[in-house]
């Protein structure tokens, strides 16, 4: 039973088409790469599963929900299930790591509790360990603007796994990052992944890593899915036809 | 558009066509503050032969005399007035201006019409100068420090709608997706990440907005017959400088006073 089912999912920005016609599964527990030149789709494919950009056409089911009909309530903890992770972190920076780790809980949270920023024991205790898990156990109570942009995405992770999410959508997630960083950051992933059985979808540059981390890779191309197959399979034709003709020769090896 | 104007020129060509505009522009800046002193028949050697003669009259006048320091407790307690009215005038057009930005700006908007009206009321309460504001309401409300009060609040209002919506896009944007994406509702994004991001520059412009007002509030007594303005021009129009002065000067004390307070206070939140 596929976690994730997209068919037929389409995005129009006015005129321009952003993404045409992409179907494919996600089994639950999977690690997925999404490679692709800059402006094929990749971004606008990550939004579209948590709605945070509202799909032209076709279907996300997610978990047996209809993504494309909850609203509301029901989108929020239907998001509250999917956590994120974005390439400039997207933390609130004068707030301290804890409490923006605590924001993975808003989800789960009535409206005033969440305005109040009111968490039970459990979620500070749950908070605190997830930071312990990811190595940031001496900056808890650090304000989020003293910290490397390593240990920024390190609370981004903190912050979407106290979500106790079912998937993990990963956005650029080590296009900011040093090269030591960039592989502390994967090996997490691949850690939550093998450890909590917890689905990645990850969108990245480079096709190196991909295929390292990866058990499955999406090719994109101008907004069509043109490969969906293991990292084996990914040859030079194949990432010809993703990145063009150019680009096909600097991958060869 | 000057990518079209010095498209397939040779670098000699371009740099050519530069100094000619630059020398254009120059000589049209000339002719018109010419033309411009003519018609109000302005003389530059008149300005010139006036300035000993007011240095003299200021000096005469500078001096407060006796008259003009028993003055001085009135004179500050117009001035206190004054400041506490700037004061309450830029905070309530604060709270204001931040529900409207919370409305308007495009992170935290419920419909994109929101930012069209925000945009339209900030601009236009915004481009009324203070002074016109004063006289609008004078008719209506006549003389009265209310008047004066309503002339701030607009155009802090129209003032800081800009800055906040523009602030929020600014400062918390991102944050903003993240939480919508971890499933918080409008209400806890608000509180969370917009609140938090961005209320230091937001209280950084309130704080120039209290300083700019304390300044326009002398401007606006004047029109509206209240607060240290009045005060001066009473003093003025009954010919005793010295105490019209002794307002200039103690104007000038409190408002440097305002600005270092507001500095330092400003290093403390940013």
């Amino acid at each position: 039973m596929a976690l994730l089912e997209v068919e037929n999912l389409t995005k129009f920005y006015k005129d321009v088409r952003a993404l045409s016609g992409v179907s494919f599964e996600v089994k639950k527990g999977e690690f997925v790469a999404i490679i692709g030149p800059s402006g094929s789709g990749k971004t606008t494919l990550v939004r579209c599963i948590n709605r945070l950009i509202d799909p032209s056409d076709g279907t996300i089911r997610f978990d047996r929900m209809d993504m494309r009909a909850l609203e509301g309530m029901h989108l929020r903890h239907a998001r509250a299930k999917i956590g994120m992770i974005f390439q400039h972190y997207n933390l609130v920076t004068r707030l301290t790591v804890i409490e923006n780790v605590l924001h993975g809980r808003l989800g789960y949270k009535s409206d005033l509790a969440g305005i109040l920023g009111v968490y039970s024991e459990e979620e500070k205790q749950k908070a605190v360990e997830v930071l312990g898990l990811l190595g940031l156990e001496d900056y808890v109570y650090r304000r989020c603007d003293q910290l490397s942009g390593g240990q920024m995405q390190r609370v981004g992770i903190a912050r979407a796994l106290v979500q106790d999410p079912r998937m993990i959508l990963c956005d650029e997630p080590i296009a900011s990052l040093d090269p030591s960083s960039a592989k502390i950051i994967m090996d997490y992933l691949q850690k939550i992944q093998q450890e909590l059985r917890i689905t990645i979808i990850v969108n990245i540059h480079q096709v190196d890593i991909a295929k390292k981390y990866a058990e499955r890779i999406l090719g994109f191309n101008k907004g069509h899915l043109v490969f969906d197959n293991k990292p084996g399979k990914l040859d030079k034709d194949t990432t010809r036809e993703i990145y063009g003709a150019e680009a096909g020769e600097l991958f060869s090896n | 558009m000057s990518s079209s104007l010095t498209d397939g020129l040779s670098a000699s060509q371009f740099f050519r066509r530069k100094k000619l505009v630059l020398t254009a522009v120059l000589a049209a800046m000339v002719i018109l503050s010419l033309a411009a002193g003519t018609l109000t028949d302005f003389r530059i050697a008149k300005v010139f032969v006036a300035i000993p003669r007011v240095a003299v009259w200021l000096v005469k006048n500078v001096v407060p005399d006796q008259m003009a320091l028993t003055r001085v407790p009135n004179i500050l307690d117009k001035l206190v007035a004054t400041i506490f009215m700037s004061i309450m005038a830029s905070v309530t057009a604060a709270v204001a201006a931040l529900v409207l930005a919370l409305l308007g700006s495009k992170t935290t908007r419920v419909h994109p019409v929101f930012s069209v009206l925000t945009r339209g009321i900030a601009s236009v309460t915004r481009n009324i100068p203070v002074v016109a504001w004063a006289l609008i309401f004078l008719i209506t409300f006549g003389q009265s420090t209310f008047t004066g009060f309503l002339a701030l609040f607009f155009v802090t209002f129209g003032f800081l709608t800009r800055a906040f919506t523009e602030t929020i896009d600014e400062v918390s944007a991102s944050a903003v997706e993240a939480l919508r994406a971890a499933g918080a509702s409008r209400p806890q994004v608000i509180a969370q990440a917009v609140f938090p991001s961005s209320m230091p520059q937001m209280l950084s412009w309130l704080l120039f907005m209290i300083e700019t007002n304390i300044r326009s509030a002398t401007l606006v007594g004047l029109v509206t017959g209240s607060g240290i303005g009045f005060v001066f021009d009473i003093y003025y129009k009954s010919l005793q400088y010295k105490s019209a002065f002794m307002v200039v000067i103690a104007i000038v004390v409190v408002t440097l006073a305002i600005e270092m307070i507001s500095n330092a206070l400003r290093r403390v939140i940013l």
